[in-house]
């Protein structure tokens, strides 16, 4: 159970991301995020790891505070988040295998990480686990020789790796074709169902978040505009997410 | 576009902008002393003219020679009763000189003529004044050269002050080559120092590359930036150091006192050297678990510590040994005096600088270790202690640290200028640092964060800075009077700019890497130095050689000229020649130097290539 009370995010320029942010995840529910670009999606889903600090509230995760960590249990709060990205954020010039590897860092000891040595078993998790998505045959590849589909789910491989309860995936599909959206989108829904994993995935095209969310958040200039199912979302609603202009395309 | 109005004052801006540019640039050509007229005047282009000739001659080759000698009899002023001098007649079987007329005024011209030479030689045509035809002083500057047939002709000019009664003579000198050319001895001076130069070069480039990649990493600011601590953490790490460098050099001290006998004796030195990484295998993999998943009870913690600090002792006596071991082979093999005695000399230089480089290792690792351990410590106070008790912890703690500083800076300050007076160096500054830590601790809330990151990349960047814009020359001349005249002298100063150098160029790369992997890394759970090894590492790794490879570049080209202050390599024969005016010999240390940089910048364009 992942609750975000009163979150708030103002960037040092003054920007204010997020005001007053508060909603729940129960365990094992298929989150999506919607709302415009700059709608604050982002910093919210960034907020929740900490890899931006928020300004003022609160994140509880099986009632430990988020917020309130100190760096080494921030350490192992992470090591339990998975975080898949729009660019993918793969390391270029490093293998397929090594970047799956790296999502053990938060488990193994430094001192051997630092030297390349990985325990054997997370060595076959890491072949597992490429094979659950498919590539296994790209693992002594360069990440970048690998398409993009094929490195998003290296990224999502690498999620996996960290025995995530909670995966959180900033727009995964938004730089894919619909063809590879849809299965990199099955990739987390399969994760989200056999797995049990919480997934919070902010997404723009609705006719994902109809096929795949259990239930969607809308956000309109950092704040919370709409909380319900997919199916709620009318001509009405969605005018008030995405603002008088827009129309439905999808 | 708008279109702006045309103004008297415009034009007046103008105006006034180009009287300005006109006056620097007349002012500019007045104080550089430029003087078109002296490129004009005929004295500086023969002498120009002289010393390209010559620097197209370099001295490479030579060859043995055979040199014939004729001396030619020539009257000046011509008798005064207006007989013709009496020139005997030439053995025709012989190399033979004529001149015609056989007698002219002093300053006249005669036209000299060979025959019977060897085809195509050369040498001096002198005036031998005196009736002696062996006088060692001959006057003038002509040159003789035989066609195919060994005949030579030349008109030549007789100096106007040497008049005499006496027959005085003109010096015919042919010079022939003779056998196979073999190199010169300039050029096997060039060859050894040129050697020595780029082997300068190497070192300089190899210690600058291996220092400067740390360096770089702390002068990033995208990587500064995020380090921020509370204010009892800095303030306990900035103490940490000092206490630390003092407790691991002593550490380290006493384990080399203890490994010294051992490290003396051949066998006992290589047993260590293969025991002691057996030992440290097992003992950080008891240690140190690959994997772990719940957080260890305190007892087993401390357990591990003690482990991990034995291990550090048991890997500084290795080290000691290794050093020894190092040290006894290189002198055993320099000893057997065979070709590949130069490698012992080599092992042995390195197991000496491992042996002196080894306590200050330890005082480094006892220093990052202490200073780190106490940093966590003042985090926890922070977290967990209440905020009042918390601002009275952080006043005595930044006071301490202040002070600290302060009296460091001050004792260095003390070192450099030797003032003698204590309330100026400690009490000063150790009662200036206190309250300036003071200030800083009232000032801050207790729990904040400060932003010590950014401190330690300004004071980085500043001293790179500052070392940066000083010279690899005048290191040079510092480090020529610290370690005397040679190429050691030069390397410390090249090595010096190199890290300070590269350390910018590397984190300047640093900061230019893409911000994705280094954040999906992070979320992964790595801690910093992790992050660093898998996000960053592998980002900079193609500029990091393409940057080394073009400071290797400069290094050898700067390695060329650090000689002219005494800091070894070609420069110093290259400044020696010119001085001494011998062209030749410097025009083949140019030749030298020209076809060393080609060759560095084909092989690094090519090794860039590869690798990048």
């Amino acid at each position: 159970m992942l609750q975000i009370k009163n979150l708030s995010k103002t960037y040092d320029g003054g920007v204010q991301a997020l005001k007053d942010v508060s909603f729940d995840v129960p365990k094992g529910e298929f989150l999506a995020v919607i709302g415009l670009s700059g709608s604050g999606k982002s910093t919210l889903l960034r907020c929740i790891n900490r890899l931006i600090e928020p300004t003022s509230g609160q994140i509880l995760w099986n009632g430990e505070s988020i917020t309130a960590a100190s760096p080494e249990e921030m350490r192992r709060i992470r090591r339990r988040i998975g975080m898949v990205f729009q660019h993918f954020n793969l390391v270029h010039r490093s293998k397929v295998l090594t970047n799956v590897l790296a999502g053990r860092l938060g488990y193994v000891n430094p001192a051997w990480s630092l030297l390349n040595r990985f325990p054997r078993a997370d060595m076959e998790k890491a072949m597992a686990q490429l094979e659950r998505v498919g590539i296994a045959d790209k693992s002594g590849q360069r990440a970048d020789a690998l398409s993009g589909g094929q490195q998003q789910r290296v990224g999502i491989a690498r999620a996996l790796m960290q025995d995530p309860e909670i995966i959180l995936a900033d727009e995964p599909v938004a730089s894919l074709d619909p063809v590879l959206a849809h299965s990199i989108m099955k990739h987390l829904e399969d994760i989200n169902k056999q797995d049990g994993v919480t997934v919070l995935c902010s997404l723009h095209f609705l006719d994902l978040v109809h096929r795949y969310a259990d239930r969607v958040i809308a956000l309109n200039e950092g704040m919370v505009v709409f909380e319900g199912l997919p199916s709620e979302i009318d001509d009405q609603k969605f005018k008030d997410i995405y603002g008088r202009e827009a129309e439905r395309v999808g | 576009m708008k279109k702006t109005k045309a103004s008297p004052w415009k034009s007046i801006q103008l105006g006034l902008a180009i009287l300005v540019v006109m006056v620097t640039y007349a002012y500019g050509f007045e104080i550089t002393n430029i003087d078109l007229g002296e490129l004009q005047s005929e004295r500086r282009q023969e002498s120009l003219t002289r010393v390209l000739r010559t620097l197209a001659h370099p001295d490479i080759l030579e060859y043995e020679q055979s040199t014939v000698i004729f001396n030619a009899p020539i009257y000046m002023p011509c008798p005064a009763d207006g007989s013709s001098p009496d020139i005997p007649e030439p053995d025709t079987t012989q190399p033979y000189v004529v001149v015609t007329p056989a007698c002219v005024e002093p300053g006249g011209t005669v036209l000299v003529e060979g025959f019977g030479f060897a085809p195509f030689v050369g040498g001096p045509l002198r005036f031998v004044p005196g009736s002696d035809p062996t006088n060692s002083v001959s006057l003038g500057r002509a040159t003789l050269e035989t066609d195919a047939s060994g005949h030579f002709s030349v008109e030549m000019v007789l100096p106007d002050d040497r008049d005499s009664p006496d027959v005085q003579f003109i010096r015919a000198t042919a010079r022939e080559n003779v056998g196979a050319p073999y190199f010169s001895r300039t050029a096997h001076e060039t060859w050894d120092k040129i050697i020595e130069t780029v082997f300068m070069a190497l070192l300089a480039t190899t210690v600058g590359t291996i220092l400067a990649f740390p360096i770089s990493f702390i002068a990033a600011r995208n990587l500064m930036k995020p380090v921020r601590a509370p204010l009892a953490s800095i303030a306990l790490s900035l103490l940490g150091w000092p206490v630390g460098i003092w407790l691991g050099y002593q550490l380290v001290h006493w384990v080399g006192l203890q490994g010294a006998p051992f490290a003396r004796n051949l066998v006992f030195a290589a047993g260590s050297v293969i025991l002691v990484p057996v030992f440290l295998t097992f003992a950080l993999r008891w240690a140190l678990p690959q994997v772990e998943l719940q957080v260890p009870s305190r007892e087993l913690r401390l357990a591990r510590l003690g482990v991990v600090i034995l291990s550090l002792m048991v890997l500084f006596f290795g080290l000691f040994e290794l050093a020894g071991l190092m040290s006894l082979l290189g002198a055993r093999i320099i000893d057997s005096e065979r070709v590949y005695s130069f490698m012992g000399t080599l092992l042995y230089q390195c197991g000496e600088i491992l042996r002196l480089i080894t306590p200050l290792l330890g005082a480094l690792a006892g220093g990052g270790w202490v200073s780190s351990l106490f940093g966590r410590f003042g985090q926890r106070m922070a977290e967990r202690l209440a905020a009042g008790l918390m601002k009275s912890i952080n006043i005595v703690l930044a006071a301490a640290a202040g002070a600290t500083v302060f009296v460091l800076i001050g004792l260095l300050v003390e070192w450099l200028y030797q003032l003698g007076r204590p309330e100026l160096t400690l009490y000063w500054p150790a009662a200036s640092g206190a309250g300036l830590g003071m200030i800083i601790a009232l000032i801050a809330r207790p729990k904040d964060s400060l932003p010590s990151g950014m401190v330690i990349y300004y004071v980085t960047r500043t001293i790179l800075n500052a070392l940066r814009s000083v010279e690899a020359l005048v290191m040079a001349i510092v480090f020529v009077i610290s370690v005397g005249i040679g190429p050691f002298a030069g390397i410390l100063a090249l090595g010096l700019h190199t890290i300070v150098s590269l350390g910018k160029l590397y984190s300047e790369q640093v900061e230019s890497i893409m911000d994705g992997p280094l954040e999906a890394i992070q979320a992964t759970g790595a801690n910093r130095l992790q992050t660093i090894v898998y996000a960053v590492i592998p980002q900079i790794i193609p500029p990091f050689i393409s940057y080394t490879m073009y400071r290797w570049d400069i290094n050898v080209r700067m390695s060329t000229i650090i000689g002219f202050v005494g800091g070894g390599g070609i420069g110093f024969l290259l400044l020696q020649n010119i001085n001494l005016l011998n062209y030749r010999a410097a025009s083949t240390q140019m030749l030298a130097i020209a076809v060393v940089v080609a060759m560095m910048d084909y092989v690094s364009s090519v090794l860039r290539e590869r690798t990048v």
